[in-house]
């Protein structure tokens, strides 16, 4: 069964260990969630998953269908079926939207010539824009540069729903979109794991999770899993906040 | 060019071969110590009239009594008593590619240059070393009574003309290296468009140097008469020799009232080459002249293509990019001199830095007492793809009128770790993300580029910058 799992990660930035000892695994299709509170090391580990050159595994393992990437290039790992949906989006001046989703599926493909645009693929491209609330414009500008917050997401969500990786990651989709977007984003993430996609959903607050159901909930704080269970848990994390969590496993 | 053909071009794979070396036979070579007799000798091959040797003549005095500059950098090697003044290729015919050495036909082949001449081109005028070595002129041209030729030739049959513009551009004393170009020029092409023609399709140049330890002193004149029209195109080429050649060319543009002058420059010498170009215009009353230089190729390169705003209303646009991935200098610029009443200028210099790379933008914008209401813009882009690149800005503004409005702009952009990150996240190599990052900066140029030229910078490029990441 295809899968992607974290075996006893421990991760350092800088000489700061940020993460110690996570382990979790998520199939195919299915959605799972990574809440805590600000600081905890949430996206700590989205990063550490997608291979950031700064953060350094002191120990574990990542595993994509039962082969180790813990020492992959990020492009491999791309390449392999993760995705990551940034929590802050970088601007990349020079590279517009739709040349980055062109490039990315032809590479994906084996085409050679990175930059050819692929007339099959447009109707879909636009279907797709129109639907995370995009517009033409935002293609033809360069990636993320200018963007409102909530483009940003909106810009994230498209590449996802372009590149339908096996796995995707997405680092607190929902800050900066209003209730539109939030519904739009809850709808798209259904769509994606009905076919097939092993969904992350890294949320410090229950929302978003209202529409979505995970499977799991897994709780981070101060870079180590202190609670993970049903849907349940995001009420309660609703209702009686992060503090309150920790004070019932401490007690 | 529109977005279509943009996106034509860049799926469009890259043909390019380098070579290591073009040897080819050589009827005549001119070295050793830089003396008058040398002057005269070239003088004599040419069978060129008095004028003209005394021109050269009063030119060589000049280089001898000026200094050199004292702010060039990489050049310390450049040697002239090592190098050959004057290189004539054993070629005789001109008019057919049939007749030129199989080597370099097949040079011209693989950069498709017969093919675009045929194509899109009105004319093409071939340099090999220090002599043109083909000329091909499209019927309509000589209908349209544009006159298209080897300078030389130009110099003999139309003495009055040439006379009227000559070193008259471009100062024979304005440095010390512009005099020796006049001092001993070869090579080039003259065109002249009489008034209202219009030719649609341009005319282009192409300069090759052969081997090492070359100079090529190519002169190319440009007079477009009043309400005329032409685009001009420059391309050069050299193998990779083991041992450096030196290029210092001129131009020479001159724009009558209402003309309007496109100049294109895709320069691609090899890394070997120390390359100096000499470019200026004068533009009378409402004329216009565009200078779009692609720097990409040399080892170092100094190049500020110029424009002398004469007359009320004219116009004057300079794009330059220029690229220095490796151990390369690439100083470059622009310079205006507004001296009429509403005059007009912009000025876009973008520099990509990589794998140790220096750039440098050097431009000065001249508004004289008078020249009411003149404007002018630079905006300067740099990138830098690394930390081991520089970029430097040198802009000097001198304004003595005060109705005139003068901005600058400047920007400079290094490509972060966590920009390549991201483009990694969706599957590109870090250099895929370079080079898309690099396109996207070039993008300025590359749309105002005709497709066939486009072609050759998008190839270049992409050859360019597939081995990023590497040492360069």
């Amino acid at each position: 069964m295809s899968s992607l799992r974290v075996e006893n990660l421990s991760v350092s930035i800088e000489n700061k260990l940020v993460l110690r000892d996570v382990s979790f695994e998520l199939k195919r299709g299915e959605i799972i969630s990574i809440m805590g509170p600000n600081g905890s090391g949430k996206t700590s580990l989205a990063l550490a998953i997608m291979g950031h050159p700064k953060y350094e595994i002191l120990s574990g393992r990542i595993l994509l269908d039962d082969e180790e990437i813990t020492h992959l290039s990020p492009d491999e790992r791309s390449l392999r079926g993760l995705f990551l949906a940034f929590q802050n989006p970088i601007e990349v001046k020079g590279i517009r939207l739709s040349t980055l989703i062109f490039s990315a599926l032809n590479k994906r493909r084996g085409e050679r010539n990175l930059l050819k645009s692929d007339p099959k693929i447009i109707p879909l491209l636009m279907q797709n824009l129109r639907e995370v609330g995009l517009s033409n414009d935002h293609l033809h500008r360069d990636v993320n540069l200018g963007f409102s917050g909530g483009e940003k997401k909106r810009a994230e969500l498209l590449q996802a729903l372009m590149l339908k990786p096996k796995f995707l990651i997405l680092d607190e989709p929902d800050s900066g979109l209003d209730v539109d977007g939030i519904k739009i984003t809850a709808k798209k993430i259904k769509e994606l794991a009905s076919q097939g996609t092993g969904i992350i959903i890294i949320t410090h607050y229950a929302r978003l999770l209202k529409y979505l159901s995970p499977k799991e909930i897994i709780v981070i704080s101060d870079g180590k899993i202190i609670a993970r269970g049903g849907s349940e848990l995001s009420y309660l994390i609703e209702e009686r906040g992060y503090e309150a969590l920790k004070g019932d496993l401490n007690a | 060019m529109h977005d279509s053909d943009i996106n034509r071009l860049l799926e469009s794979s890259p043909k390019w071969e380098i070579l290591s070396e073009l040897p080819t036979p050589k009827e005549i070579i001119i070295g050793g110590e830089l003396r008058e007799s040398v002057i005269r000798d070239i003088s004599r091959i040419k069978k060129e009239p008095n004028w003209m040797l005394r021109l050269r003549l009063r030119a060589f005095e000049i280089w001898e009594r000026l200094p050199s500059p004292n702010w060039l950098l990489g050049v310390e090697d450049l040697n002239l008593e090592n190098l050959a003044h004057y290189v004539k290729p054993a070629i005789t015919t001109k008019n057919d590619y049939e007749s030129l050495p199989q080597k370099i036909y097949d040079f011209y082949v693989s950069l498709g240059i017969p093919e675009s001449e045929a194509k899109y081109l009105s004319g093409l005028a071939g340099v090999l070393d220090s002599e043109t070595i083909i000329m091909r002129v499209k019927e309509w041209l000589r209908k349209m009574n544009v006159i298209f030729m080897e300078m030389e030739e130009a110099v003999k049959k139309y003495p009055d003309l040439v006379k009227k513009y000559f070193s008259r551009v471009y100062p024979v004393a304005d440095h010390k290296f512009a005099a020796l170009h006049y001092a001993l020029w070869s090579g080039g092409a003259f065109v002249y468009v009489p008034p209202n023609v219009k030719i649609t399709q341009p005319i282009e140049a192409f300069f090759m140097i052969s081997s090492a330890l070359e100079s090529q002193y190519e002169h190319t004149m440009v007079i477009a008469d009043e309400s005329s029209y032409i685009h001009f195109i420059e391309g050069c080429a050299a193998p990779m020799f083991p041992k450096y050649s030196f290029h210092n060319g001129a131009v020479e543009v001159y724009v009558h009232r209402k003309a309007h002058v496109r100049f294109t420059t895709i320069q691609n010498w090899s890394k070997k080459i120390i390359n100096f170009n000499n470019k200026r215009s004068i533009v009378e009353e409402g004329g216009y002249v565009e200078w779009l230089e692609g720097g990409i190729g040399a080892r170092v390169s100094y190049v500020y293509p110029s424009a002398v705003l004469r007359g009320k209303n004219a116009k004057a646009s300079i794009l330059a990019v220029s690229i220095a991935n490796g151990p390369y200098i690439k100083d470059s610029g622009a310079k205006v001199y507004h001296l009429a009443p509403n005059t007009k200028s912009e000025v876009i210099a973008k520099s990509i830095s990589s794998n140790g790379g220096l750039t440098i933008y050097r431009g000065l914008i001249y508004i004289a007492k008078g020249a009411r209401n003149a404007t002018s813009h630079v905006q300067c882009d740099s990138l830098l793809l690394d930390d081991r690149s520089r970029s430097v800005t040198i802009p000097h503004n001198q304004v003595l009128e005060d109705s005139a409005e003068v901005t600058h702009e400047a920007t400079a952009g290094k490509i972060s770790e966590d920009a390549l990150f991201y483009l990694q996240s969706r599957g590109l190599s870090e250099e895929e993300g370079k080079s898309l990052i690099v396109l996207g900066f070039m993008h300025d140029l590359i749309k105002e580029l005709p497709f066939e030229m486009a072609n050759i910078l998008n190839t270049v490029v992409q050859l360019e910058f597939s081995k990023l990441g590497g040492v360069g």
